[in-house]
C-alpha cells in the first residue's frame, strides 16, 4: 500500500463531534417540524382530508305540490338529473372545461360563463351545469370519472305544470335562485336550488320548498366512489291546497281561448278565489328546467306582455262598470235623492263641452234603475256632477278602489282612485270640473285590476263587507274590511244589476234561466286610457270590454270579474264568459256538472235563445260613450 | 497483512438499527399497497434488502484502502457512466437516469454518490495541512462539480445536491477555514440567480410551488400539499395501520417511495414519526462514532461520506414531506420502496462496516 493514508491517525474529533451536535439538531428540527403539523395545526389538516374524501351531493327535497280545492293535483313533480360541477379545485375544473362541454353537447363559452359566474360562491359548492341530464350525459360522466373529476350527477324533482297555461300566472313558476337570492337567504339556499319565482310557487315557497338532504360517499384520489356515509334525509315540501276550483278554472281557461284579458271568480263570502285566468300565459313547464335566455328574453320583450299576470296586473279604466260605485256613493250619502231623473237627448253639456252618450237614439226620461240597466251616460254625468270628486273618491276609496286586494299573490298592483288631492300631489294642477263628468262613467284616470272589481262588486252586494281574497285553503275566516253599506241600498244596487242581465239591459244576451244572474256591463276606452302613443295601433283602439256578475242576487255565493282587452263592448266581449262560468257553477251545485268542454264556444240552448230575444243589441249597443271629454 | 475480524466485529449495534428502519418500511410498503394494484410490494423490497445485505458483506470484505487506491479508475468509470446515461439512457418522467442492467433499470446517479464519496476520501485524506487550503478547497469544488454537472444535465437535482453535503462535510472535517466558507456560500448566493436560468421548467415550478403549494393545488403544488394534509391529519397517535384515508385513497402521490414519511405520520401519527426518526438520528451518530474510532483519517472521511449522504437524504426527504423543502425526488434511505437507492444505503453501509471492520488491524 501507498504511503499515504499510512500512520495518519489524527482524527478532528472537534469537528466529528460538531456533526454529532448537527445531527442531533437538524433531527430536533424535523420533529418540530412535524409536531406542528400533527399536534398543532391537526384538526385543520384533518379537515382539509375530510374534504378531500368526502364528496358531498346534495339530495333535493321534493317540492310540495299544489292541489286544487277538492284534492285534485294542479302541480307535483317528476324526478330527472341534474349535472353538478365540482368547484373544490377550481384550477382544475377551469382547465377541464373543454372536456366537459364537448362531452355534455354544450358549448365552451356556456359552460365558461357559469363557471366564471359562480366564482363569487365558495369553491366547496357545486354548480349545476345542465340541468336535464340526457343518458347520454350520464354515460360520459360514469365513464369519464377517473379523467374528469369534477362532474357529479345529482337526482332532482322537477315540477311538472298543468297542460299547456293553465293557471299558469296564479300558481307561477320556479326556476334556479340567482346569486342574489343566495346571498339574500343567509345560508338557506344553495346555488343550484329552485325556489319560486312568482305567483303561488314565490308566495309560498317557504311551505312548498322543504329542506334538502345530503348524500355523503367517500371518494379516491381519482374521484372514484369507494364508499358510503351515512345520509341526510331530505324533509320534502308540504303540499298546499287551493281555493281554486278545476273545474271552474278550466271553463274560464278555455273561455279566455285566444283572447287578451283577465277572470276572476270569488266566493265574496269568504273571499276565496274560484278561478283566475291572465291571457295570454306562458307555460310554466318552460320554467322547470333551466329556461334558456332566448326564450325568456322572448317572453320579456313579447308586446302581449304573457308573463303579466292581468288579473292583478292590469290597471285600467273601469268603463261603466263603475257607475255601481257611484250609485252607490249617491244613494249612502243621500246627497241627491233615489227619485233623481234627467231626461236623455244623447247628450249632455257641461262647463261648455259636449258629453256624448254611446247610445243613439236618445233613452228618454231616465231613473236610476233605468240608467244603471241601460247604463246611460248622461244620467250618471249629472250625478258625478252633483256629488262632486271629493264624494265620488271618498266612496271610490273606501269600497275598495285605489289599494291592494291583499290577494295572496306577489306584485298586485294598487289600481287608482284619483281625487282633488291626488292631482294635486301628482301633477301638481288643479282638479278641472269637466274631468268629474268623465270620471262618473269610469273614464279618465281611475285605474282598475279584475281582481279588484271582483273583490269591490263582491263587497258591495255582501253589504260592504269586503273579504280579502286568498289562493291558500284556510280554516281560519279571512281577514275584511267592513264599510257598512245600507239594506236599501244593497237591495237597490243587485236589482238593477239583475235586471242589466234579466230586464232587457245592457247584458240581456246572458241571462242564464232559473239563475238570478246579475252583472254590469263596462267599456273601457283605449285611447284614454293607454295613451295616444298607441293610437296609430287599429288594434288597439279595440276598447277593452269589462264584465261583473254574481249570483244570486242576494247572499251571492260568486262573483266574476272578466277584462277582454280589445273585446270590444261589455255585453258581447265579456259578458259571456262570466255566464259560463256562473252556469257551470250552478250545474256543479246541482251535481249535473260534467264535461267543462261545453260550455265554451258551444251557448247554451237558452243563451242562445237570450241571443236571439236580444236581438237590437248590436242596433243598440249597451254602454259607454264613443268619445268622452277625454279624447276630445 | 491478514484480516482476523469476523462476524462478530460487525457492527451489530448498526444493524439492529438498520433491520429496525426495514421492519417499519415494508409494514408501511405493505399499508400503503395491499389494497392497490401494487399489493405484494413490499416482498420485492425484502428481496431488494437482502441482495443488500449481501452486497455489503461482499463489499465489507474487500480493505477499504484497496478501494480507495483505486478512486482514480473508479472517477473515470464514474464519469463514463453519467455520459453513457445521457447519451443512451432510459429515460422515464422526463429524465434520463436509467441504464439497463441485468433487466432493471438502475439509476447511474446513485452509483456515482458512492464512487464520489470515495474519490472525496481518498482526496481529503491525502490533504496534509490541520486547515485546508483555498487551493485544495477548489480541487474538490472541480472534483464534485463535473459529477454534478453531468447530472444536472440529466436533469436529476436531487442526487447532484446530495453531492454537496459530501463535499461540505468532508471538507469541514479535512480543517475548512470559515472565511473560505463564508465565500463558497457568497459565491453560491451569487450564481443562484443563474442557477435558476438553467432550471428545466418542472424544476422551477417544483421551487415555486414549494413556496406557494396553495397557488396551485392540483399541479405541482398538489403533492405537496397532499403530503401535508396526510401529515397533519395523522395527528398524535395516528390513524391506525392501514386506516389513512389519504394514504388508502391513494392522495399521497408516491405513498410506497419518495412520500412513505407521509403515510407512516397519518397511519402511525407523531408517535411513529418520533420513533422513525429517534432511528434514524441513532443510525447517523452509530456512523460518526465508528467514524470517530476509524484506524485512520481515509476511513474517516468514507464513514463520514456515508453519513453525510444518508443524513442529507433524510434531512431533505423529511422536510419535503411537512413541506419545508421542494419536491426533489430524494427517497428517504431504507424506508423508501426502491432497487437501485435500496443498493447504494446497504454498498454505503458496506463501506462504513469495511473501516469498522479493520479499525484493530496494523
Amino acid at each position: 500500500m501507498t504511503i499515504w493514508f499510512e500512520n495518519d491517525k489524527k482524527l478532528p474529533q472537534g469537528r466529528l463531534a460538531a456533526v454529532s451536535y448537527g445531527i442531533v439538531g437538524l433531527i430536533g428540527l424535523l420533529l418540530f417540524g412535524f409536531w406542528n403539523l400533527q399536534v398543532l395545526r391537526t384538526s385543520y389538516y384533518a379537515g382539509m382530508a375530510e374534504r378531500n374524501r368526502v364528496r358531498s351531493i346534495p339530495i333535493i327535497a321534493p317540492r310540495g305540490s299544489i292541489l286544487d280545492r277538492s284534492g285534485r293535483v294542479l302541480v307535483d313533480n317528476y324526478p330527472s338529473f341534474s349535472v353538478l360541477l365540482l368547484r373544490d379545485d377550481s384550477k382544475l375544473t377551469a382547465s377541464l372545461l373543454p372536456q366537459i362541454a364537448d362531452g355534455l353537447g354544450m358549448t365552451l363559452s356556456d359552460v365558461q360563463t357559469q363557471f366564471d359566474a359562480a366564482k363569487s360562491l365558495p369553491d366547496f359548492q357545486p354548480i349545476v351545469i345542465k340541468p336535464e341530464a340526457s343518458p347520454a350525459d350520464i354515460a360520459f360522466i360514469e365513464s369519464h370519472r377517473p379523467d374528469i373529476p369534477v362532474l357529479e350527477m345529482m337526482m332532482v324533482h322537477r315540477r311538472r305544470y298543468g297542460e299547456n297555461d293553465f293557471l299558469a300566472h296564479a300558481i307561477g313558476y320556479v326556476g334556479e335562485v340567482s346569486t342574489e337570492d343566495i346571498a339574500a337567504s343567509g345560508g338557506r339556499l344553495r346555488s343550484g336550488d329552485v325556489t319560486g319565482k312568482s305567483g303561488i310557487e314565490k308566495q309560498y315557497n317557504d311551505a312548498l320548498m322543504g329542506t334538502d338532504g345530503l348524500r355523503r360517499s367517500i371518494v379516491n384520489s381519482v374521484g372514484k366512489e369507494v364508499g358510503q356515509l351515512e345520509q341526510q334525509e331530505p324533509t320534502p315540501g308540504k303540499p298546499i291546497r287551493l281555493t281554486i276550483d278545476y273545474d271552474l278554472q278550466s271553463v274560464a281557461e278555455q273561455a279566455m281561448a285566444g283572447k287578451m284579458g283577465a277572470v276572476v271568480a270569488l266566493d265574496p263570502r269568504s273571499g276565496e278565489v274560484l278561478a283566475m285566468v291572465s291571457h295570454p300565459a306562458y307555460n310554466p313547464n318552460d320554467f322547470a328546467v333551466r329556461i334558456p335566455r332566448q326564450e325568456w328574453d322572448q317572453l320579456n320583450d313579447d308586446p302581449t306582455k304573457p308573463l303579466l299576470n292581468r288579473a292583478i296586473q292590469a290597471q285600467l279604466a273601469p268603463g261603466s262598470v263603475f257607475k255601481i260605485f257611484e250609485t252607490t256613493a249617491m244613494l249612502e250619502s243621500k246627497a241627491i235623492s233615489p227619485d233623481f231623473k234627467v231626461f236623455c237627448p244623447g247628450y249632455a253639456t257641461f262647463y261648455g263641452r259636449v258629453f256624448h252618450d254611446a247610445e243613439k237614439p236618445a233613452h228618454g226620461e231616465m231613473d236610476l234603475h233605468d240608467a244603471i240597466v241601460k247604463s246611460c251616460d248622461v244620467y250618471f254625468y249629472n250625478v258625478g256632477q252633483r256629488l262632486g270628486v271629493d264624494r265620488i273618491s271618498y266612496y271610490g276609496t273606501a269600497l275598495g278602489l285605489g289599494r291592494k286586494t291583499g290577494i295572496d299573490l306577489p306584485g298586485e298592483d294598487s289600481g287608482l282612485m284619483p281625487s282633488e288631492a291626488w292631482k294635486e300631489r301628482v301633477f301638481h294642477e288643479k282638479w278641472y270640473p269637466g274631468e268629474t263628468i268623465s270620471l262618473a262613467i269610469g273614464q279618465g284616470a281611475t285605474e282598475v285590476t279584475p281582481m279588484q272589481i271582483a273583490y269591490t262588486i263582491g263587497g258591495i252586494v255582501s253589504g260592504g263587507v269586503f273579504k280579502q281574497p286568498h289562493l291558500l285553503m284556510s280554516d281560519q275566516p279571512a281577514p275584511e274590511v267592513d264599510f257598512p253599506i245600507s239594506e236599501s241600498t244593497v237591495d237597490f244596487i243587485t236589482q238593477a244589476m239583475y235586471g242589466v242581465v234579466n230586464e232587457g239591459g245592457t247584458a240581456a244576451a246572458v241571462k242564464l234561466p232559473g239563475i238570478e244572474f246579475c252583472g254590469k256591463t263596462g267599456t273601457a276606452q283605449v285611447i284614454s286610457t293607454q295613451g295616444k302613443k298607441n293610437a296609430k295601433d287599429k288594434s288597439g283602439l279595440n276598447n277593452h270590454a269589462w264584465f261583473v256578475g254574481f249570483a244570486p242576487r242576494r247572499n251571492a255565493e260568486i262573483v266574476i270579474a272578466v277584462l277582454v282587452q280589445g273585446g270590444g263592448f261589455g255585453a258581447v266581449g265579456a259578458a259571456p264568459i262570466a255566464r259560463d262560468i256562473v252556469k257551470a257553477y250552478y250545474d256543479k251545485k246541482a251535481g249535473t256538472f260534467t264535461n267543462p268542454q261545453e260550455y265554451t264556444g258551444n251557448p247554451q240552448p237558452a243563451a242562445a235563445t237570450a241571443t236571439a230575444q236580444a236581438a237590437p243589441a248590436p242596433a243598440a249597443p249597451p254602454a259607454d260613450p264613443s268619445a268622452s271629454g277625454e279624447t276630445k | 497483512m491478514r484480516e482476523r475480524s469476523g462476524i462478530r466485529d460487525f457492527d451489530w449495534w448498526m444493524m439492529t438499527l438498520v433491520f429496525a428502519i426495514c421492519g417499519i418500511s415494508l409494514l408501511e410498503i405493505w399499508s400503503a399497497t395491499h389494497a392497490s394494484h401494487l399489493a405484494g410490494m413490499q416482498w420485492r423490497q425484502v428481496l431488494w434488502i437482502v441482495l443488500g445485505l449481501v452486497i455489503m458483506l461482499v463489499l465489507s470484505r474487500v480493505n477499504y484502502h484497496t478501494i480507495l487506491y483505486q478512486a482514480p479508475l473508479l472517477y473515470m468509470i464514474g464519469l463514463a457512466a453519467l455520459v453513457a446515461v445521457l447519451l443512451v439512457g432510459h429515460s422515464r418522467f422526463g429524465a434520463k437516469r436509467w441504464l439497463p442492467v441485468l433487466g432493471e433499470f438502475f439509476q447511474v446517479s446513485e452509483l456515482v454518490k458512492l464512487i464520489i464519496i470515495v474519490v472525496l476520501a481518498r482526496f481529503f485524506s491525502e490533504v496534509r495541512t490541520d486547515r485546508l487550503l483555498l487551493s485544495d478547497l477548489i480541487k474538490a469544488g472541480l472534483l464534485v462539480g463535473v459529477p454534478v454537472g453531468l447530472i444536472l444535465l440529466q436533469p436529476d437535482l436531487g442526487t447532484a445536491m446530495v453531492l454537496v453535503p459530501v463535499a461540505a462535510v468532508g471538507a469541514f472535517l479535512a480543517g475548512l477555514q470559515w472565511k473560505h466558507a463564508l465565500f463558497v456560500v457568497a459565491l453560491g448566493a451569487m450564481l443562484l440567480p443563474v442557477g435558476w436560468h438553467v432550471l428545466k421548467p418542472y424544476q422551477r415550478s417544483r421551487v415555486t410551488t414549494f413556496m406557494r403549494p396553495e397557488d396551485d393545488p392540483r399541479g405541482s403544488g398538489y403533492q405537496i400539499l397532499q403530503s401535508k394534509i396526510a401529515v397533519g391529519e395523522g395527528g398524535f397517535w395516528g390513524k391506525g395501520l392501514g386506516n389513512g384515508s389519504q394514504n388508502q385513497l391513494g392522495f399521497v402521490p408516491v405513498r410506497y417511495s419518495d412520500f412513505i414519511l407521509a403515510a407512516l405520520a397519518e397511519e402511525l401519527g407523531f408517535a411513529g414519526v418520533v420513533i422513525t426518526l429517534a432511528l434514524y438520528m441513532a443510525l447517523l451518530l452509530r456512523l460518526v462514532q465508528n467514524a470517530q474510532h476509524a484506524k485512520d483519517r481515509a476511513g474517516m472521511f468514507l464513514i463520514m461520506g456515508v453519513t453525510a449522504a444518508i443524513g442529507f437524504h433524510v434531512l431533505v426527504n423529511a422536510a419535503m414531506v411537512i413541506g419545508l423543502m421542494p419536491v426533489t425526488g430524494i427517497p428517504l434511505p431504507l424506508m423508501s420502496y426502491g432497487g437501485s437507492a435500496t443498493l447504494f444505503v446497504f454498498l454505503a453501509l458496506g463501506l462504513v462496516m469495511n473501516v469498522r471492520l479493520r479499525r484493530f488491524v496494523n
